[in-house]
């Protein structure tokens, strides 16, 4: 089992939803966070001129993958969060050691 | 006795209070999440501690028979001679205790108002401290002078329609001064202070705008077409500078919200001391003027590094100085016989001298003696929270309260 935490734009996530649906991938864990990559901040307006917000709004999706369908689970977000621009986010995957299903008590693969 | 003028009177002490929450959502969607709380507090607050005290003594000081055109003495403390009767002085047409209400939710509101250059730093017991000292020393001799019977301003004859001068020049200078002995807030300049919801800054500016026309027509201390003058310039007044300050964000860069929310309280702050004085289309030229002026006024403060952090001065202080001075060029008799010519109605400059006097001397006299004031309490309890404080913000440090829950 492995993780896939994605960075990505918000407005992006209808699309990435979809494209993991297709494949079959409906788990996932969606947070709103702030950050900042090669973007760096954006400018807004105050009264009168204006400020610099460093962080920015993106979300983070989390889903947990067998090994087999990680690759393309990969490939479908970096197709579908992609719009070419600075900004669009990052992919990182990592090992997953274990699983529990809190219902049942189920452990490892089958509870994904 | 009238029953129509005593009907808007009571519509208008409804619509001048509902200011004082408007002026907290209005500074409070401004600051930063972690002071929501506090800045709404600081104002709301007042409505308590400003509508209690004005009952109590502070109408008696500002309103109460003469002593020497500087204040008024204790005849009415506990509100003592205050009838359902017309007082045979002020508003002859209304009960006496409808117009002592309605004054008193001016002194509300003044208070209020300065607090807007000071959030976010403030301990909140120095500014209850420093509200009561203040509505006694400064707001009831100015309101005295300007508004009650016997006032040397008055004598003087400086106009001030709705508050020009008695709210808008006091409050403003008295933030200008109680800042420089507050100091800035931490990071002033170097972190981003983002507002917390501009969303909450535009209902605090309705509310205001909607109070407003109690405040100004309100003023004409009757149902008559005199308010409906003021009224009219009142409107023209926020509408042209809340499109001008839109212009202005613009041309920057893109038209803000937050713009024409701050145009609109700067134009209405502007025509507030000729309401009823100028041709109500003029109200339109002195909003235009207003928001130009407050924006430039407001970059000026940034360069000389003053943290009046919601712009008391800026907005209030230079647009009253500019409605007061405004009031010497527009004024007609014609429109208001209580008033005289300003220098377009053949009046030449006399008018405009009396009120460039009034202009100065309540100037004046509110920041060195907000400056007095301040001194004294920080030299005693001290006027600024601890750096700890501060950086875990207001509302927990002073209130125990958060504006927004968290997870539990």
């Amino acid at each position: 089992m492995k993780k896939i935490e994605a960075v990505i734009r918000e407005e992006k996530l209808d699309a990435v939803k979809k494209s993991l649906e297709e494949m079959g991938i409906h788990g996932m864990t969606v947070t709103e966070v702030s950050g900042r990559g090669q973007q760096k901040g954006i400018s807004l307006q105050w009264r009168v001129g204006e400020y610099r917000v460093d962080f920015l709004p993106k979300l983070k999706v989390e889903v947990i993958c067998h090994d087999d369908d990680c690759q393309l689970a990969i490939e479908a977000i970096m197709k579908s969060a992609k719009t070419g621009r600075i900004g669009d986010g990052k992919i990182f995957v990592m090992p997953v050691e274990a699983a529990y299903r809190i219902r049942t008590g189920e452990t490892g693969e089958a509870v994904i | 006795m009238s029953a129509g003028d005593t009907g808007w009177i009571l519509v208008s002490i409804a619509l001048v209070m509902l200011m004082t929450p408007g002026v907290a959502l209005f500074y409070g969607g401004m600051v930063r999440k972690k002071s929501v709380i506090s800045t709404l507090m600081m104002n709301f607050s007042m409505l308590g501690v400003i509508g209690l005290l004005w009952v109590v003594y502070a109408y008696s000081l500002s309103f109460g028979p003469d002593m020497g055109g500087i204040i008024g003495n204790l005849k009415h403390v506990f509100l003592t001679g205050v009838e359902a009767e017309p007082s045979g002085v002020y508003a002859t047409t209304v009960p006496h205790l409808a117009f002592m209400m309605f004054q008193g939710m001016f002194a509300i509101i003044t208070v209020a108002l300065i607090t807007g250059a000071v959030v976010e730093r403030i301990k909140f017991s120095a500014l209850m401290v420093f509200a009561v000292a203040w509505l006694t020393l400064i707001y009831a001799p100015v309101a005295h002078w300007v508004w009650g019977d016997g006032g040397w301003l008055l004598k003087f004859g400086a106009l001030d329609f709705a508050g020009g001068i008695v709210v808008h020049i006091n409050a403003g200078l008295s933030a200008l001064a109680l800042v420089l002995v507050l100091g800035a807030r931490r990071g002033f300049k170097h972190e981003p202070m983002e507002p917390s919801s501009i969303p909450l800054v535009m209902i605090g500016a309705a509310l205001l705008w909607f109070g407003w026309f109690g405040f100004n027509a309100g003023s004409a201390l009757g149902a008559s077409g005199l308010a409906s003058s003021a009224l009219v310039a009142t409107n023209s007044a926020g509408a042209a500078a809340a499109t001008t300050w839109m212009l202005l964000a613009w041309n920057q860069r893109r038209p803000t919200l937050l713009g024409v929310a701050t145009g609109a309280v700067a134009g209405l702050a502007a025509v507030t001391p000729g309401a009823g004085f100028i041709p109500p289309i003029y109200g339109a030229f002195i909003g235009i003027i207003a928001a130009i002026v407050c924006y430039y006024a407001m970059i000026a403060k940034m360069k000389l590094g003053i943290d009046d952090s919601l712009d008391v001065m800026a907005v209030h202080g230079i647009g009253g100085i500019l409605g007061v001075l405004a009031v010497g060029l527009f004024a007609s008799a014609a429109v208001n016989p209580a008033g005289t010519d300003g220098l377009l109605f053949g009046g030449g400059l006399s008018l405009l001298g009396k009120q460039l006097v009034g202009t100065v001397s309540v100037g004046a006299f509110a920041f060195g003696g907000t400056w007095i004031i301040a001194k004294v309490i920080n030299a005693t309890i001290g006027l600024r929270v601890k750096e700890m404080e501060e950086v875990v913000g207001l509302d927990l440090s002073q209130h125990g309260e958060r504006a927004f829950g968290g997870i539990r």
